[in-house]
Parts: structure tokens; sequence; C-alpha cells
């Protein structure tokens, strides 16, 4: 029952998420000559030949299927950059790397539309790729220490893609968490006569197992 | 809840028209304001102004892309301004249709709810009406009519209920993802009708993301202080 209460319009859908990231601004080089565009989210140009310009991705990507002009990947897209980011991830249990709210997107749509464009594409796609696993695992570990009393969670530098996909259950199972540990007696207000209460409410599992 | 608050569009307006001024542009705004709707369990204020403007821009934009054509402007010039309108005209409907599903269905209590009904646009106004108008009629010639005396409301189970029983609302406690554009301090964060002996001291640094309940951080979204995610 609970589990079809979820509305469907509290989540993003992966192309819409992708639709967000399509407004982050890069770099492109363009080999032809356009006046500026003064579209409804901005004024961009002009272009000129070998002048590098910066517009939203999408604009990007529209140019560069043309053939128009070639992107410059942003900075945190390289070898170097990208391996520094996955070895930190890999030393520490908790934290995340800060990388750019829509690295995912933005990596993804750059592999797809301007492969060419990448200096070691194959190499930093790889390295995204175990990036994006190695914080994966993070979240799925750091989810083990919830229980009744996470009134709030932090999470630093998770991405926009990262926090889509763990919303619908992270969200449910602290609302559950909180649901059961209020239907629990407060253990706060009886210390000592019930400890095997306050025991449960602290450790859920252990009730199952029996004493 | 019971807050006989003021018309519809009067709040936001001023902190809206700020944010104009600084450089962000409308489809910005209207980035934010969709998020923050998708997001959010209940329905929020109305961005009148903002849609307006919205509104305006693409009217002149559809009659800018017409002229090009006319002109025989360069069509691939052409062609990203039609991308630039589609996007725009996108995040206006989505936006719209978010808000529609909402009053959809938690019409009967956006309509006993002065607060929330005085978050809608005129229009939306006139749907809630009407939608529930027919919505229950219909249910009560298809169903309601049929059953014993005591269970004919379409709001309470049964006669016996002490309250509207039959009317869903948005779930206030529901964990949302929320990030701080500003400094959040302790004590706008704590809700006021839960014991805080157990809640740990909490603050938010710009750009930090949380989960959290939507009730904690109600009052900070409609002062701007966080947007959704």
């Amino acid at each position: 029952m609970a589990v079809q209460s979820e509305p469907d319009y509290s989540l993003f859908t992966a192309q819409e998420i992708e639709f967000v990231a399509e407004d982050e601004l890069i770099e492109i080089v363009p080999n032809m000559r356009m006046d500026p565009l003064n579209l409804i989210c901005g004024d961009f140009g002009p272009f000129l030949p070998q002048i590098a310009a910066q517009v939203p991705l999408w604009l990007a990507v529209a140019l560069k299927k043309r053939g128009k002009c070639t992107i410059r990947p942003p900075e945190w897209m390289s070898v170097e950059k990208l391996t520094h980011v996955l070895e930190a991830e890999r030393d520490s249990e908790r934290e995340f790397q800060s990388l750019p709210f829509h690295y995912v997107e933005i990596s993804r749509l750059l592999f797809d539309h301007a492969r060419d464009d990448i200096p070691d594409g194959y190499m930093v796609r790889s390295l995204t790729e175990d990036i994006r696993d190695v914080r994966f695992h993070k979240v799925q570990s750091s989810l083990e220490s919830f229980d009744g009393r996470t009134s709030a969670v932090q999470i630093k530098s998770l991405s926009a893609m990262e926090v889509n996909i763990v919303r619908p259950f992270v969200a449910r199972a602290l609302q559950s968490f909180q649901k059961l540990d209020s239907l629990l007696p407060d253990t706060d207000s009886m210390p000592n006569n019930q400890p095997q209460q306050a025991d449960k409410a602290a450790k859920g599992r252990r009730v199952l197992r029996g004493r | 809840m019971d807050s006989e608050s003021g018309p519809a569009d009067k709040p936001s307006g001023g902190a809206e028209e700020l944010e104009a001024l600084v450089s962000t542009t409308d489809v910005e705004l209207l980035k934010r304001a969709w998020r923050n709707e998708k997001a959010a369990p209940e329905i929020l204020r109305f961005e009148t102004h903002l849609i307006d403007r919205v509104a305006g821009q693409l009217q002149l934009m559809e009659e800018t892309v017409d002229d090009f054509v006319e002109t025989g402007i360069d069509p691939l010039t052409v062609s990203l301004y039609q991308m630039d309108l589609d996007r725009t005209q996108f995040l206006l409907r989505s936006y719209l249709r978010v808000r529609l599903q909402k009053i959809e269905k938690f019409m009967f209590h956006i309509l006993k709810t002065n607060e929330l009904h005085d978050r809608l646009s005129k229009q939306e106004k006139n749907f809630t009406r009407r939608y529930s108008e027919v919505i229950g009629k219909h249910l009560e010639e298809s169903v309601l009519l049929n059953l014993p005396d005591n269970y004919q409301s379409l709001l309470r189970q049964s006669t016996t209920s002490e309250e509207d029983d039959m009317v869903p609302e948005p779930q206030m406690d529901a964990f949302v993802v929320c990030r701080a554009r500003e400094y959040v301090g302790p004590s706008e964060l704590q809700d006021s009708n839960k014991s805080l002996a157990t809640d740990l001291l909490m603050e938010m640094e710009p750009g930090e993301l949380f989960f959290i309940p939507f009730k904690r951080i109600k009052k900070l979204l409609e002062n701007g202080k966080v947007d959704l995610v």
C-alpha cells in the first residue's frame, strides 16, 4: 500500500534531469560566422571562426551536430583531474569529492555528441564511470547508518542524477523510520525500568530474532 | 491552515522583482519554480508575475521566429531560436501541468483550506471549482447515492466520522531534497510541534544538500532561502 502512494510528479525523469543539465554553460570554438543570438534564456555570440564562445550545452550540441563548432570539454573532464578524483573517492569512506552538480549528464552528453573533441576520450569515459560506481556504492553503504532519529540527512556533494536515483528509496525509508519510531514508547521518558524497549528502539532488527 | 491571507500574488512580488534585477533570467526563475513545484508535496504559490513575463516573452519570440522564416534568414539561426522557444515552452507547460495534477489530487483539501486556495491563479481556481463539482456529482450519482444513508458523504467515511476523513491531503512530513541558497541557522529549521530533544542542532551552508521533511523547510522555501532539487 505504502509503495503506491508516492506521487509521480515528485520525481524527475532522467530526461528532465538531462534537460536541466543542458542549460549549463560550456565553451565552444565555432568554425563559422553567426550574428549574436538573443534567446529567451540569454544572449549569446557573436560567433566568429576560431574565437571561443560560452553557450549552453544544448546550443553547443546543436551546433556540433551540424559540424559548426568544436566543443571544449570542461576542465574537470581531463584524465589527470578525474584520476585524482577517483583516487580521492576511493580513499575516503564517507566523503564525496566535489564534482559539478550535473557531471553525469554533462559527460554523457559530450560522449554521445562530441566524442572527437575529448582528448583521451576512452580513458575519460571509463574514469567517469568508475567514479560514478564508487560514489553509488558509497551512497548505498551510508544508507545503513539511518535510523528513526534521523530527522535530516546531509548529502554534501551528491550530483543531480545521484540524488534523483536514491531519492525514492531514501525518502521513503526515512519517513518509515520516523513513523515507526513515533509508534514506539518514548524511551527518554522511562529511562531505567524498560531497558529492553530502549534497546528495541535503537536496534529494531534484534526484536525479530528474539532474546 | 486557517489564516485568511491576502491576495494571491502579493507576497512573492517584491522578492521576485528584486531577483529579476540581479540578472537572473526569467527562464532560470521559471526553472527554479518548476523544480520546487515538482518536488514539493503541497501546491506552492502561483508565480503570477513570472508566468506573465514568460508568456509575454514566448509570444514575442514566436512572432520573431515567424518573421525570420518570412525574411529568409539562415535556417540554422531559425532552428536555434526555435529550440530555445521549445525549451521554454516545455518548462512552462510542465509547470502548469504539475500544478493541475496536484489540484486534481487535492482539490477538496484545497477548497476547504483558504491558505492553499489563495495560492492558485484565477484560472486554477476556476478549474478547481468546476472540476470538484463534476467529480463530486459523478461520485454521488455512480456510488454515494446507492449507499446506505450514513455513508453518502463525499468527504467523510460515515456520519460518525468527526472530521473529513476521506479528503486526501499532501504528506507534509514527506522527505524532500533541498539545497540551501544562503546560510540557514538551527533555529530556522526546527519544527515546533515535536520534541526536539533528540534533534541535532543543525545548520545549512549555501549549496549544501539535505534530505529533510518538507514541513521543516516549508517556510524557508517560501522565503527563497532554500530550493528543492
